[in-house]
């Protein structure tokens, strides 16, 4: 075992784990721990924007953005953070134009802004332009920026890095990290007086998704096995226009910029479900559209898919504001988007839900919201929650950057007011003994298929439509591949990148991510946002307007608890598009 | 349908020198190498090394010599390649296990160039102006995702470990073009040096190898010419 020593840990290397660095590093020493070379990080494949009120093309309000925030997360949201977010979303986005970011430019060269789903003008007339956007690669771009200031600052990285296990100290503090580099095979532990965890999403428990393969919910496993809850986890938004079969996103921005949805007949189905938004109703929505659609008969020659179409849009607009999306097209399926129809399916893309944080990224724990001391979370990995039930398109590379700087700040503050806490005598022991177990795994079960079976159910059964039966299933199917999990066999006994042992560890984190989804969504009958059940078709505030927050007890049982939502400015409403 | 893939394998801790291996998977033409990559890797041999994430060319990760090409395996379907497939690592990176290389020297040469936005005036309290035509200028080069295609795949770059490469040259013209840095004049010092844009050949390997469409080759030709008129 190696030790190191800093004044804070930042694990992961996307846009919320960078943001954070580049606020830390100039006051404490950092380290950033991250499995993935940093410009490899899930934020670059985002795409069509990042939304903030700055009415460079029309008249816009941070006001009317907090509303379609709060009113698209289905009135879930916390609303003193939506406006923080909301508010302080202006002055991030200067920042990261003076940090060099390339937006698009109106001819008077200012950020220029196109529409996204659920973004409206005075609270709900009618669509209006605020993501900024820098082609159809905004994450990618926003990716580069920040790695390129990280080079800047000099941040330290420690690439390649896998974390397994959060170190906490004896009274009760965050004190660290333990770590398995993928180059030797060795454990090291980073002793810190403060941690974030920004390790993003978890999509790959699902069949079809636009994650990648190594979005496999790390840093809400590695809390939540030290007792720590998940928040929200029933709310996981399935995006309506992934590649068919492949999941690969097509960007909202396509239907920004104009693009259609048809059905097998050809028909503009968004007219009956949301006459006001059509296409830019909020995601939640449009996916259950498609599916309903489908239900019905409607889907493309009988199949269970539907069509994007652009090719109204014209060449010109297809190739300079939409090239990415165009070249996957063109790449996965040899058609050209400006002459066909291209086939979608709704595909997993985003957890509203994760590690609960107040507005400054520090970890809450209970319903009280009570701190705690060292630990912070930020990105897709936590919530906030200003997503709430749903979120709504561009507000998550706005989430990261925000939360990621709030976090980075308070946790400057935190590092110099605060000793080191001690570290634990068996800091390593939890991880060494089950690496210990799994150099030695012979059994005769194999990690892809259980993943393949997990893939498959939690998609049936704990997708986008849920009922009490089918969820309860899922639950008993989850004991089953946590039974076979135990039985796993490996090849690889070696200690040189051991990407065999990685997958088996990461399965294991998704099936700690499933759980607390399944549960969650089994006791909330009700249907909110991305969380719809079949056998409770309605909204219901009387008994759930509130978090849900799952433990994981000693004994393996998953222990629930509720708190408030925080609500200032909106009373919730009806949602109607 | 069946697809072969001979992939060339080392692990220093056993062998002594890379040797050549076939697998056989089941595939669909719209599959991709690195669908059948993984194929080996769950369901066949455990220990493949090679890099994935994102898995639609997006992230940089899986750059490799696919049938003599430089090509990311995420976008090479075998509709285009047949069913008899070699896989490589990249070359001119030391090998650490399978295909996956030391990607540190690439880095070290990217971090050479300043890749960062130089501007010590103070920024206005919202963003600064830039035309549509201004953006452009540069546009190609914001591409980059830092796969090492085109630098692994100079022969210059083989020759010369040193040389800064293709990629390296792009991410400084990002910055050297673009209307709001500062700093072109001690970029393009880096560039004219012993190791720098004179070490190109007009080979065009880098631009032919390029996932992302980027004109590497013309970026380079742009930097020359901002280093002998001395103006960008
Ligand atoms: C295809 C696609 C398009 C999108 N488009 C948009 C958009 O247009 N607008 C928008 O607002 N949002 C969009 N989103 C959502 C948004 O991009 C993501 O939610 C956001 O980028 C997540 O950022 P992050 O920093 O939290 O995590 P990521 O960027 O996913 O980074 C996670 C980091 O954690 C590290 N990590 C993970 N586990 C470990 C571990 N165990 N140990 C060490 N390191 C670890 C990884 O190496 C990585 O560096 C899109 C998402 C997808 C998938
Ligand atoms: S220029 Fe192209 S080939 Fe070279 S590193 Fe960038 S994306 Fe890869
Ligand atoms: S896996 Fe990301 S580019 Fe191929």
């Amino acid at each position: 075992m190696k030790y190191h020593t800093y004044d804070a840990v930042v694990v992961g290397a996307g846009g919320a784990g960078l943001r954070a660095a580049i606020e830390l590093t100039d006051v404490a020493s950092v380290a950033v721990v991250t499995k993935l070379y940093p410009t490899r990080s899930h934020t670059g494949a985002a795409q069509g924007g990042v939304c903030a009120a700055l009415g460079n093309t029309e008249e816009d309000h941070w006001e009317w953005h907090m509303f379609d925030t709060v009113k698209g997360g289905d009135y879930l949201v916390d609303q003193d953070a939506a406006e923080v977010m909301c508010r302080e979303a202006i002055d991030e986005i200067y920042e990261l134009e003076h940090m060099g970011l390339p937006f698009n430019r109106t001819p008077e060269g200012l950020i220029d802004q196109r529409r996204f789903g659920g973004h409206t003008r005075n609270f709900g007339e009618g669509p209006v332009r605020r993501a900024c956007y820098a082609a159809d690669r905004t994450g990618h771009m926003i990716l580069q920026t920040m790695y390129q200031q990280s080079v800047k600052h000099d941040v330290h990285f420690y690439n390649e890095f896998h974390v397994f296990d959060l170190i906490l100290s004896e009274d009760g503090r965050a004190a660290g990290v333990v770590a398995y580099e993928l180059a030797t095979g060795e454990i090291h532990i980073f002793h810190a007086k403060a941690v974030l965890f920004a390790t993003g999403g978890f999509g790959r428990a699902f069949r079809v998704t636009s994650n990648a393969q190594t979005l496999t919910g790390d840093g809400m496993a590695v809390v939540y096995r030290r007792g720590i809850p998940l928040e929200d986890m029933e709310f996981y938004q399935f995006h309506p226009t992934g590649m068919y079969k492949m999941g690969i996103l097509l960007s909202e921005a396509a239907r920004g910029e104009g693009a259609i949805l048809r059905n097998g007949l050809g028909e503009r189905f968004m007219e009956r479900y949301a006459p006001t938004l059509l296409d830019l109703a909020p995601r939640d929505m449009v996916t259950r559209a498609i599916y309903q659609e489908i239900r019905e008969g409607r889907g493309a020659e009988g199949k269970d898919y539907v069509y994007l179409d652009l090719r109204h849009l014209g060449k010109q607009v297809i190739d300079e504001k939409l090239p990415d999306i165009t070249d996957f097209v063109r790449t996965y399926f040899h058609i050209d988007p400006a002459k066909d129809l291209v086939p979608i399916q709704p595909t997993a893309h985003y957890a509203m839900g994760g590690i609960p944080t107040d507005i400054d990224g520090r970890v809450v724990v209970d319903e009280k919201n009570t701190p705690l001391p060292g630990l912070y979370a930020a990105g897709e990995t936590a919530c906030v929650s200003v997503h709430g039930a749903n979120r709504l398109g561009t507000n998550s590379l706005l989430d990261i950057l925000v939360f990621g700087r709030r976090a980075g700040a308070h946790m400057a503050k935190f590092v110099k007011e605060n000793d080191l806490p001690p570290l634990p005598k068996d800091a390593g022991e939890r991880v060494q003994a089950m690496l210990d177990s799994l150099l030695k795994a012979n059994g005769h079960e194999s990690v892809a298929k259980i993943r393949t079976d997990l893939q498959r159910d939690m998609m049936d059964l704990a997708g986008v439509y849920r009922t009490a039966e089918g969820l309860t299933k899922m639950q008993g199917i989850l004991g089953e591949l946590r039974e076979r999990y135990q039985h796993i066999g490996l090849q690889d006994r070696g200690s040189l990148f051991n990407a065999e042992l990685v997958d088996a560890v990461e399965l294991g984190f998704l099936l700690d991510c499933s759980e607390a989804l399944v549960s969650s969504a089994l006791a909330r009958e009700e249907s909110r946002g991305g969380h719809y059940r079949e056998d409770f078709p309605k909204r219901d505030d009387q008994r759930f307007l509130s978090h849900t927050l799952a433990y994981k007890r000693d004994n393996g049982q998953i222990e629930l608890r509720y708190k408030p939502v925080v609500i200032t400015r909106f009373q919730p409403k009806e949602r109607k598009y | 349908m069946k697809v072969k893939l001979r992939i060339k394998r080392f692990n220093p801790q056993k062998d002594r020198k890379p040797y050549w291996q076939e697998f056989e998977v089941e595939a669909e033409k719209t599959d991709r190498v690195l669908d059948a990559l993984h194929q080996i890797r769950w369901y066949q041999d455990g220990t493949l090394g090679f890099r994935r994430s994102c898995a639609h060319g997006i992230c940089g990760s899986d750059a490799m010599l696919i049938n003599g090409k430089n090509r990311l395996a995420c976008k090479a379907l075998f509709a285009d390649l047949g069913d008899y497939v070699t896989v490589e690592p990249l070359r001119g990176l030391p090998v650490l296990k399978d295909l996956i290389v030391d990607m540190e020297p690439f880095f070290a040469a990217y971090r050479a160039v300043k890749p960062y936005l130089i501007n010590n005036d103070q920024p206005p309290l919202k963003e600064r102006l830039q035309s549509p035509e201004e953006r452009a200028r540069f546009d190609d080069t914001t591409k980059c995702i830092l796969c090492a295609a085109c630098t692994t795949s100079c022969p210059s770059f083989w020759v010369n470990r040193d040389y800064l490469g293709p990629a390296a040259i792009v991410n400084a013209h990002r910055f050297i073009f673009d209307s709001r840095d500062q700093a072109a004049e001690e970029r393009l010092d880096i560039l004219a040096s012993r190791d720098g844009v004179w070490r190109c050949r007009t080979i065009f390997n880098c631009t032919d190898a390029c996932p992302r469409g980027i004109q590497v080759t013309k970026a380079i030709e742009e930097v020359k010419r901002a280093i002998m008129y001395a103006k960008v």
